[in-house]
């Protein structure tokens, strides 16, 4: 008999149809876990101080009119750069320090419309600079299957509420590898969509042409849900996609993979990476095949250039993004921002300024189109290329100080997907050194439904959802 | 190829673009792991990309507008917009002053 | 010495939209209480996002159509960045190398043409006032106006005169309001100016430019011409002095003593500003189609210019068509009666003119009241038309390529030939019989 912080969504909403358990009582529930083990790992930052009485008038939504909305009554973990009426918002950053947002996120208001219910802000990496969650003016998120190990980042809080079943699902977002990283190092699934196809709207912006917010879940089924609710054109974000939200679910469960055409990158097999890294996933290749699909090896640029594209893009999106932080209409002044947020504002200044726009800016978006034709042309033979999604597992505690360029480095596997604004499923596939190594499974920009066909499938026919038991590992 | 040392001069000038106040071994500290930073980023100069464009929309998005009406939703209640403010005085934002003038700005 | 002084001038335009140009809170700011028509993305809230406003774009393009510009098929916004208390995402939404509008002139009335190098759209920023609280001094940030359309238009530095400079503000002005995109109501900041001046000296064979000064807080033409003419002069005397010459860094910003009539140097950074400009990843570029622009260009009221050309044409005397122009009611009148040959237009825009006639009133009736039976002589008449036409073969030639209304002008001659006596209809048929031989 499953415990409750173990259910899947459908799970949840089929306890609370046959009358199980009520909101309440899994909401007190997840309450109690968070008490007993948040402060051992650091996850979550501010706590929904209303979630009893809301949870109370979901189950009286329930017990009046039944399941109506797709995520009524289901408890979510939410990255603290997404802006949440009547929690604190902070993105990790003493600059945000009590600062309680005006207004609401977009994806927020989508979600808590289909019914969910928050229980809290999880800890990242400061504005999202990072991928360790190690950056955060607030200490480090520890990884829940190894206290001495990070979580990833920058939704690291997000990822290992999930690998500690502290939340049902929940949110992240990704620049570069920020859901798909900490949701490889965690063992938990994430799903980055297609950029534009969700809104940034009300997210505290970091790499403007990058940013995509997604779910990070127990399962591919989940993140399905979670991207259909959130997905859509804002008339308040003008870069959010016209085309119309499929229901990616209709994409689950499927019995094969036959017709499908993979391509296993040769150079994210990096020189240096570990053996037994490289074998899961050509293991996973070999799954695939067996499920019906083909797999070929296929070439792309050599992704040590994501790393100078990223780097400029981002840097120089960050520092234009956190001018507006001066201290005047709120939060508090721009000398309590952290070394790491220092050095991207001046980097990304730097390649911006007079006489090095051309040289850096200019000549980074150029690289960006190569990346960008390189993967149109070999989706037109190809529907999902994949990859390991990072390096190696989990690093150390203390891995990412006194590395200027941690993130980006770390992120080398992720890095031209993102920049290709394509979408892709990051979801594990083994342990290592008892430490879980995640696969990405990237597909076309608007092709989440093919994304999560295959991993779907791969994730039903593998036994990877696995997660710790905290009481021996904290 | 254009190897760039960067220097503390030139970190303290984009520290005073980017309104961030460094202190001394900030600058320095900066000034080396810069350097590092544009030695990987110019690895990029290894690409030939004379006869490409750039992309500054990866969504191949164009012409996205609002027709012009008042959305009185979204306007902020005074209480609420100065709400976060450190300083305010009589429903203004308030900061210390920067030019010598007591005339109104613009206009 | 000689001096050619070398001004352009910047113009502001705010627009008058209802909503705000990224945003849809109110546009109309003037005169409320502070701070209470703003919203996340106007006062630059962490996480808001701007959305173009439709119609603002379309009043920059309608503005450049105007000013005679070249409309971009690609376009796109830019961000400027730079740190001051009334810009509260500490960039300013703005266009850079891609403007929607550029190439453009205005012609004054002695005919020399001005360049318009480009007209952009832009956001306006917070408004500041500096007071001191509690014996401290501090500044006052309100940002009602953030956000709110502005058309930027730059001009050439084609003028060499204050006058030249002030006929070209009203020109602007006059189009401005006429196109119905703004009421440039310069006591509302609805239209900013900013002159920049420098001056060319020749000494025999040698050439010198003096340093360019960008004067501003300018609120009124007069002022303008004022400063401009005080700046010409102090830049001329300051050369003599000094003989500093115009570089890439000694650009100075000036602002202007309307009581004292001088402009004074303002506290300025030495280093020149370094804006980053780079494309607004928010907002996807845009892609002019011709015919949203043939759209706009038809749907143009036809402008004060041409108003006059065509009213000139017609044979009025000038003197009168600068009235008939400023006056909707007459302008309609002499369209209608333009083309009716019992009616001689210059007269009857004399009638308009010196409010001889009433305009509700039953115009033909009125009009031909107040003219009299003239002189009938054919001969005479005939005389008088003939030299007339052999000293203006040109409009007969558009005569009869059809321009028939240019017969007007032969009119207008006649009657001046006779003081006024000539009677019209005996006139017009000896004209017309004349004209189409």
């Amino acid at each position: 008999m499953k415990q409750l912080h173990e259910l899947t969504i459908k799970e949840v909403l089929d306890g609370y149809t046959n009358k199980d358990f009520t909101c309440v009582d899994l909401v007190s529930h997840f309450q109690k876990r968070i008490e007993k083990y948040n402060h051992k790992l650091n996850i979550y930052l501010a706590l929904n101080e209303n979630v009893l009485a809301e949870a109370a008038a979901i189950d009286n939504e329930i017990a009046e009119k039944g399941i109506t909305r797709p995520l009524l009554g289901i408890p979510f973990a939410v990255k603290d750069n997404f802006l949440t009426l009547g929690i604190e918002t902070t993105a990790s950053s003493n600059i945000l320090k009590g600062y309680k947002p005006q207004y609401e996120s977009t994806v927020i208001e989508k979600i808590k419309t289909a019914g969910a219910i928050i229980l809290g802000k999880t800890n990242m990496d400061s504005f999202a600079h990072g991928s360790s969650t190690e950056t955060s003016d607030f200490g480090a998120t520890l990884n829940p299957w190894n206290v001495e190990k990070l979580p990833g980042g920058s939704s690291g809080g997000s990822a290992a509420a999930i690998a500690a079943q502290l939340a049902t699902v929940a949110l992240g977002s990704e620049t570069a590898g920020s859901i798909r990283q900490p949701a490889a190092w965690c063992g938990v699934t994430g799903l980055k969509p297609t950029y534009g196809r969700a809104s940034r709207f009300g997210i505290i912006a970091m790499g403007s042409s990058l940013d995509s917010p997604g779910p990070i879940g127990r399962s591919v089924e989940d993140c399905a849900l979670i991207t259909e609710v959130i997905s859509g054109k804002d008339p308040k974000d003008a870069t959010t996609s016209p085309s119309p939200v499929e229901k990616y679910s209709e994409n689950l469960y499927a019995s094969d993979l036959r017709g499908i055409r993979i391509g296993i990158v040769k150079e994210y097999l990096l020189p240096d990476m570990r053996e037994d890294v490289k074998n899961l996933i050509l293991d996973a290749a070999d799954k695939l095949r067996l499920l019906g699909a083909t797999v070929d090896e296929i070439s792309l640029m050599d992704p040590k250039y994501a790393i100078g594209v990223y780097t400029v893009i981002q840097r120089s999106e960050v520092s234009s993004n956190l001018a507006r932080f001066d201290g005047i209409r709120f939060g508090h002044g721009r000398s309590v921002l952290c070394e790491e947020t220092k050095r991207r504002i001046m980097l990304g200044t730097y390649t911006l300024s007079a006489g090095y726009y051309d040289a850096f800016y200019k000549k980074a978006q150029a690289v960006r189109t190569k990346i960008v034709d390189e993967f149109k042309e070999i989706f037109k033979t190809y529907d999902a290329v994949i990859g390991a999604v990072s390096p190696g597992p989990a690093l150390s505690v203390g891995a990412s100080k006194n590395q200027p360029m941690f993130g980006e480095m770390e992120d080398i596997l992720v890095e031209p997907s993102s920049i290709a604004g394509l979408t892709s499923v990051g979801l594990p596939c083994g342990f290592v050194d008892s430490l879980p190594i995640g696969l990405q499974i990237t597909a076309n920009q608007l092709k989440e439904g093919t994304a999560i066909k295959i991993a779907d499938c791969f994730q039903r026919h593998t036994n990877y959802q696995v997660f710790p038991d905290l009481d021996k590992t904290t | 190829m254009h190897t760039v040392t960067v220097t503390p001069e030139e970190v303290k000038k984009i520290a005073k673009l980017a309104n961030l106040k460094l202190q001394d071994n900030e600058v320095n500290l900066f000034a080396g792991q810069f350097t590092k930073t544009i030695e990987v980023v110019n690895e990029l100069n290894e690409i030939d990309t004379s006869k490409i464009a750039e992309t500054y929309q990866i969504n191949g998005l164009s012409n996205i507008t609002r027709t012009d009406e008042v959305d009185l939703e979204n306007v902020l209640p005074q209480k609420i917009a100065l709400r976060e403010a450190k300083n305010t005085h009589n429903g203004f934002f308030v900061v210390d002053r920067l030019i010598d003038s007591d005339a109104e700005e613009l206009i | 010495m000689k001096a050619t002084p070398l001004i352009g001038l910047e113009v502001h335009v705010e627009l008058e939209t209802k909503s705000k140009m990224f945003c849809g809170c109110p546009a109309d700011h003037f005169g409320k209480e502070p701070n209470t028509q703003t919203c996340p993305v106007c006062l630059g809230l962490p996480g808001a996002l701007p959305v173009p406003n439709e119609k603002a774009i379309e009043s920059c393009i309608k503005i450049g159509l105007a000013l005679n510009c070249g409309i971009n098929s690609l376009s796109k916004f830019d961000r400027k960045q730079y740190f001051y208390p009334d810009l509260a995402k500490g960039y300013q939404i703005s266009q850079y190398d891609e403007p929607f509008c550029s190439d453009g002139f205005v012609l004054l009335d002695s005919g020399k043409k001005i360049g318009i190098e480009r007209v952009h759209m832009e956001e306006d920023t917070g408004k500041l006032q500096h007071v001191v609280l509690e014996g401290k001094k501090v500044t006052l940030v309100d940002f009602n106006r953030s956000g709110v359309p502005l058309v930027e238009i730059v001009s050439r530095p084609d003028m060499s005169s204050s006058s030249e400079a002030k006929e070209y503000l009203k020109k602007i002005h006059e189009i401005v309001r006429s196109i119905g995109v703004s009421s440039a109501d310069m006591e509302k900041g609805q239209m900013r100016l900013e002159p920049t001046v420098n001056v060319y000296l020749e000494d025999e064979s040698e050439k010198h430019y003096t340093p360019l000064s960008e004067i501003k807080n300018i609120n009124s033409f007069n002022f303008a011409s004022q400063a401009i003419d005080f700046e010409i002069t102090r830049q001329i005397e300051e050369f003599v002095k000094t003989g500093i010459e115009k570089s890439a860094t000694n650009k100075t910003t000036r602002g202007y003593d309307a009581v004292k009539k001088m402009t004074f140097l303002q506290r300025t950074k030495e280093e020149a500003k370094d804006y980053r400009y780079f494309p607004e990843p928010d907002i996807p570029p845009f892609v002019i189609e011709n015919e949203m622009v043939d759209k706009l260009r038809s749907g143009l009221p036809q402008l004060p210019d041409q108003v006059t050309a065509d009213l000139i044409q017609m044979g009025i005397e000038p003197k009168y068509v600068k009235i008939i122009c400023n006056n909707p009611e007459a302008l309609a009148i002499i369209r209608e009666f333009g083309e009716n040959k019992e009616i001689e237009i210059n007269k009857l825009a004399s009638l308009l003119a010196n409010k001889k006639i009433d305009i509700k009133g039953d115009i033909k009736g009125e009009y031909q009241k107040a003219t009299q039976t003239g002189n009938t002589n054919v001969g005479e008449l005939k005389e008088i038309v003939e030299k007339i036409i052999a000293d203006n073969p040109n409009l007969v030639a558009e005569y009869k390529k059809g321009k028939t209304g240019v017969s007007g002008f032969f009119v207008g001659q006649a009657m001046k030939e006779t003081k006024g006596q000539a009677d019209p209809r005996t006139l017009n048929k000896i004209i017309s019989e004349l004209l189409n031989r």
